[in-house]
């Protein structure tokens, strides 16, 4: 097997998973968006090969698999922000709901007594 | 709400008026004014969604009731919100209205004949003929590109479905009380297909809309794009989901 069979078969892999776990509703698209564009590229990648030599000789990398990996390694970044991000807000919300119920608790043990 | 069923004279029913709001103390009372004058026998909630101008209290100080969200949560959340209230207070339609007095009151019964007529979901349209309400440019074309694709995948010919003016039946709310998706583009778009997906009847009323009390909507093209990409992929995942299951939220 060579190397442009393995990442086809690589990149489709993560394509297939992303696409069932939205269908299976475990995934939102808001999260699944970056993957399904991640994956649709890398499966272009794979399939011509020439494009990524190109590009990254364009850009001036001696080495297009440094491109690739400095590309990974980018958007590895941007997916782990975009996550601290979220995780942030979800901890500020899930306080103030804890905060609601406990006041809505208190007024009803009050208007109980 | 009365009307004559095809079993019995006349059966009562339980019509409740969702009113997402959010910062709408300014315009709120005449809507809900008009709301009492046109649908005196209807019941009204309005979902505060988060607001920082006193929009609840406004509501409550004109004798409707109002849910507090207690940060915003976007319109599918406050209709989800809705929803739920509609089904454990046991109402048998939600009727979405804004909160800007684009929708007439008036249209509601409209909406009930053809909800009447075997409907689940019927959506109030504002491109079918009556009122002269218009978008020109990308924006018109935004909106035909996904009432086309929405149209295609659900079966039925529905000319305007980003409307926010909606009634959904006794089926619609048990499926929407528990899996309306509060995304961005899920109450219009998504709801819909999921609707389709659930085995409910979708139709449409056209109704006229009125001027909005403020605010333009967008007419840049980059924006209308940006928005027909997005639309594309909620749509794209919406056909593939699985309708959700019972037992999960």
């Amino acid at each position: 097997m060579n190397i442009q069979w393995t990442s086809l078969v690589a990149a489709a892999l993560v394509l297939f998973v992303t696409i069932e776990l939205v269908r299976r509703r475990q995934l939102r698209e808001k999260y699944a968006a970056v993957w399904l564009v991640v994956s649709l590229l890398a499966v272009v990648l794979a399939l011509f090969p020439k494009v990524l030599t190109t590009v990254s000789t364009r850009l001036g990398f001696e080495v297009p698999t440094n491109f690739l990996f400095a590309v990974a390694g980018l958007i590895l970044l941007f997916v782990s922000m975009q996550l601290s991000l979220q995780v942030g807000r979800l901890e500020d919300r899930s306080q103030r709901l804890a905060e609601e119920v406990a006041l809505l608790k208190e007024k009803l043990h009050r208007d109980a007594d | 709400m009365r009307c004559v069923s095809e079993d019995g004279p006349v059966a009562h029913e339980r019509v409740l008026v969702v009113i997402p709001a959010w910062n709408e103390r300014d315009a709120l009372p005449s809507v809900l004014a008009e709301m009492r004058e046109a649908l005196p026998e209807v019941s009204v909630v309005v979902v505060d969604d988060g607001s920082v101008d006193g929009t609840a209290a406004v509501a409550e100080s004109l004798g409707v009731r109002a849910l507090r969200m207690p940060f915003n949560v976007g319109v599918g959340g406050a209709m989800r919100a809705g929803f739920l209230f509609a089904q454990r207070e046991g109402f048998d339609y939600v009727v979405q209205v804004d909160a800007d007095g684009q929708h007439n009151p008036a249209d509601v019964e409209r909406l009930l004949e053809v909800a009447h007529a075997g409907n689940d979901v019927v959506v109030g349209s504002r491109f079918s003929g009556v009122g002269d309400y218009t978008v020109r440019g990308p924006r018109m074309w935004a909106m035909r590109v996904l009432s086309w694709s929405v149209s295609s995948i659900a079966g039925t010919r529905l000319r305007d479905v980003t409307s926010g003016f909606r009634l959904s039946g006794p089926r619609a709310i048990e499926l929407f009380a528990r899996a309306y998706p509060p995304e961005y583009l899920g109450d219009t778009v998504e709801s819909l297909i999921l609707a389709h997906r659930a085995g409910l009847a979708i139709e449409q009323v056209p109704v006229a809309m009125r001027s909005r009390v403020a605010g333009t909507p967008s007419q840049n093209p980059f924006k209308s794009t940006l928005y027909l990409a997005r639309a594309g992929l909620v749509l794209a995942l919406a056909v593939l989901r699985e309708p959700p299951a019972k037992d999960r939220l």
